[in-house]
């Protein structure tokens, strides 16, 4: 496929990559997947107790964080489309308003995790195994999913500031931009996760 | 092979997706605040799904993207409704 | 296009000298014939060690009562053979080592579409299996569970079963990636000329096999966080006690386990189709059906799991549905099983050692596989479920299938890998003496089992024990022809007739290279046939 001659630089093949990273997003896919297999199961055996337990979930802050991802996306799109205009500028800003909707999400989770501690509710903690059952694994789920998500944000956003680093110093530009389209598809998986997380554990009525 | 500059998502795009999704949002609050029993969870996964549809189609490109790669993101989760679907032919039924 | 003054100076990948020395040009390597050998190296050894592990149980066996060990270190003994045989050797194995050795070559590739991540998936794996083995040291013991990892047991027991998981985890990661570079590779780097029905059969093997390795390993993955979370939190997800249900682990375990029994025999069958045109110098019967079939067994293995469930508890519909979908997933495999008998009808056939490992590998696998519709049927399996006939019914199927192919992989590609020719009246004899002893030890299992021998007992009824004895007899005549056959190829491998480019007369482009091959695979533009099996 590739010249003979070239051993080393020049075999690059965006298509493999951006594949590649479509392929990885299938397995983040599925691992949040095996989550909500059980979430689903468990909701439907404690109706009740998964009821009564979201409504210890502020649904401000989940619409907050809700729209700061949405946000995010279309932010980190908008960066990638920047990017192939050659508006170098631009591409920064909107990376850095992403980053900037990242830390928000974050700081929201924060304030909401801390205020569940303030109450006895975390993994391990003396009050929850006095819950019970339903409200036991409801929040042991939510603590559970909201934060391996909470953990792919952050995964994402190290991926979003090296993309912010190459971006400035030119290795990113309009002709290579690979490491951005694919850095921006694994954000945008971390919104779709949020977007189905958000209802089942919020909005339960 | 170096990037194919075949498609590039226009800004006023991307901007009309996010004002969909938004309102999308606010349907799902909404209609979730209101007491209609099971049928607001199906309402809230139909609308996330719409959302995530937008998302997949728009932002992440694949509405431009080969088949070959929107039949595999379709393959995925028909594969992982499958398998909700069997385990709760055991719950189900228990 | 190189004329001849500008042709290629041959190196052979074994010799090439690049930007590391030493053990560093290796485990630093990035050419995916060099990452082969490593997970060769490395899986060799911990199937020693798990056969070493399984005839240590044989000994247990050989006499009622306690012989050599007590309940509690057998216990040990099984689960750490289990982990070691499943998670570090059959279904890394065939994927790992010929995967990652002829893949690239069988397409007209000069490496994979990610070698860097190539070399971290062997790193990974590496960590993950030093891990493995740290758990059988820590001061709490070894898991005593069974590979299976089943809750509420696995959530409580005092020993090391965080350790244990965490390594299967770090492994499935190996997996996942690998799974991920094949499917790149096979759909970007296949050669000018090659569309996927030009491919030879084992790429279709492995890229089947890769999808299962890339959607089925994570649900694994998330499945022992949760049981680790519960270990260290108490959260109740799969514990009664607590509310939780044991079954659930059940199903998120199977929803993985299952599909990766698929991973372990699909490339075995891969290699099977390669070999069988071979030695019969005939194109094989319904390449078509093979290659779809292929990929039917993927998808439709992804759907059974509820099998290894029928007495847990789980409802009668589901039961029903698991049972019938079951029987629908044997049909793809049995249709190979035809095609390949098909192709050997009235072809010129060559009784060398690949082939006499291929169609014991044909008997072995038709044996496993129809004891698996015994098992698939529900009432049966009331009968047989967590007894030796399980035992014998997927050591068959595993060791048997997967174990024997890999033998005929090894005998097939060795003259490729190595540059050097073993020879072919001893390893024939090591065949014969694997193959007699395999069924000695297994095959009284069957029975036994049958009449009511539990599995994952250090212990047994009185009327059980000549049936013990004879399998115990087995176990060493299996040991000694595993010694003949390894001493075989290190022999081979030293000292061999150097081998010359095709020595079985095979029409796929791995033998249109020089053995061994160089390090970019083909220094010549490669001719792409329409038909891979093409013998004059």
């Amino acid at each position: 496929m590739s010249e003979k001659h070239s051993h080393v630089e020049e075999h690059r093949d965006d298509e493999a990559s951006k594949l590649g990273m479509w392929l990885f997003i299938f397995t983040e896919l599925l691992l949040f997947g095996g989550l909500f297999l059980v979430y689903s199961i468990f909701r439907s055996e404690y109706h009740e107790a998964f009821h009564k337990s979201s409504l210890e979930l502020s649904v401000t802050i989940g619409a907050i964080n809700t729209i700061a991802l949405l946000f995010s996306s279309m932010t980190i799109a908008m960066a990638l489309t920047a990017m192939q205009k050659n508006n170098k500028k631009l591409a920064l800003l909107m990376i850095g308003i992403t980053l900037f909707m990242a830390v928000i999400f974050l700081v929201n989770k924060y304030f909401e995790w801390g205020h569940k501690f303030e109450m006895g509710l975390y993994p391990g903690s003396p009050l929850m195994p006095l819950l019970d059952r339903g409200y036991l694994l409801y929040f042991s789920l939510y603590f559970f999913m909201t934060g391996l998500h909470a953990l792919h944000i952050i995964i994402g956003m190290i991926l979003l500031f090296i993309c912010l680093f190459k971006v400035k110093n030119g290795t990113i530009n309009n002709k290579r931009y690979s490491l951005l389209e694919n850095g921006a598809l694994y954000w945008h998986l971390v919104d779709l996760i949020w977007i189905f997380l958000f209802p089942l554990m919020y909005l339960i009525s | 092979m170096a990037n194919n500059v075949s498609h590039i998502t226009e800004y006023r795009v991307l901007g009309k997706v996010l004002l969909v999704l938004m309102l999308m949002t606010f349907l799902t609050i909404t209609v979730t605040s209101l007491d209609l029993g099971a049928l607001s969870v199906t309402i809230a996964l139909l609308i996330a799904g719409f959302k995530a549809f937008m998302v997949l189609s728009y932002f992440m490109h694949l509405k431009h993207e080969s088949l070959l790669l929107r039949i595999l993101v379709g393959f995925v989760f028909v594969l992982f409704a499958l398998i909700v679907l069997i385990t709760f032919i055991d719950y189900a039924y228990r | 296009m190189t004329t001849e003054t500008e042709k290629i100076k041959y190196v052979s990948y074994l010799d090439h000298e690049g930007k590391y020395n030493g053990i560093f040009a290796w485990i630093f390597a990035t050419d995916h014939k060099r990452i082969a050998l490593l997970y060769l190296y490395a899986i060799a050894a911990f199937f020693f060690v798990g056969v070493i592990l399984g005839e240590l149980m044989r000994i247990e066996l050989s006499a009622q009562g306690e012989t050599i060990m007590n309940a509690q270190t057998y216990n040990g003994v099984f689960t750490v053979h289990g982990v070691i045989m499943i998670f570090m050797v059959v279904i890394p194995g065939l994927s790992a080592v010929f995967g990652n050795f002829f893949l690239p070559i069988l397409i007209g590739a000069k490496d994979v579409s990610f070698p860097k991540l190539n070399r971290l998936s062997w790193w990974i794996f590496m960590v993950g299996s030093v891990m493995a083995v740290a758990s059988q040291f820590l001061r709490s013991g070894p898991p005593d569970t069974g590979w299976t990892f089943y809750a509420p047991y696995s959530t409580t027991t005092g020993t090391s079963v965080i350790l244990a998981t965490s390594a299967a985890f770090v492994l499935g990661f190996s997996s996942i990636l690998t799974g991920l570079n094949f499917i790149v590779t096979i759909h970007r780097l296949r050669a000018p000329g090659m569309g996927f029905f030009n491919m030879p059969l084992f790429p279709w093997a492995i890229y089947a096999t890769a999808w299962i390795q890339l959607l089925a390993t994570p649900i694994v993955g998330i499945t022992l966080v949760m049981l680790i979370a519960e270990r260290l939190f108490g959260i109740g997800f799969f514990d009664p006690n607590l509310g939780g249900d044991p079954l659930l682990y059940q199903h998120l375990f199977w929803i993985y386990s299952h599909p990766a029994v698929y991973v372990m025999i699909l490339p075995a069958m891969g290699v099977i189709s390669e070999i069988i045109p071979t030695f019969c110098q005939r194109k094989i019967y319904g390449y078509k059906a093979i290659a779809l079939s292929s990929l039917a067994i993927a998808g439709v293995g992804f759907l059974v799991w509820g099998h290894h469930m029928y007495t847990s508890g789980m409802s009668e519909q589901a039961r029903w549905f698991f049972s019938l979908l079951t029987f629908i997933v044997a049909v793809p495999s049995a249709i190979k099983v035809f095609n390949w008998l098909a192709t050997m009808y009235k072809g010129s056939i060559d009784i060398k050692p690949p082939f006499l490992y291929a169609v014991s590998f044909i008997f072995l696998f038709i044996i496993g596989g129809t004891t698996g519709l015994l098992l698939g049927s529900v009432a049966t399996n009331i009968q047989v479920h967590d007894t030796a006939f399980v035992v014998a019914h997927f050591h068959y199927i595993i060791f048997g299938g997967m174990g024997f192919a890999f033998f005929a992989a090894l005998h097939y590609w060795f003259p490729k890998i190595w540059g050097r020719m073993y020879d072919f009246k001893q390893a024939t004899i090591g065949w014969a003496i694997l193959f007699v002893g395999f069924n000695i030890l297994y095959f009284p299992q069957f029975i036994i089992g049958f009449q009511g021998m539990p599995r994952r007992y250090f212990d047994y009824l009185p009327q059980f024990h000549t049936a013990q004895v004879i399998s115990s007899i087995g176990g060493l005549i299996l040991a000694i022809g595993l010694i003949v056959m390894v001493v075989t190829l290190v022999k081979g491998a030293r000292k061999g007739a150097p081998a010359p480019a095709n020595p079985w007369g095979g029409s796929t482009l791995e033998w249109q290279i020089p053995s061994p091959p160089s390090v970019e695979n083909f220094d010549e533009e490669p001719i792409i046939k329409k038909n891979p099996y093409d013998y004059q």
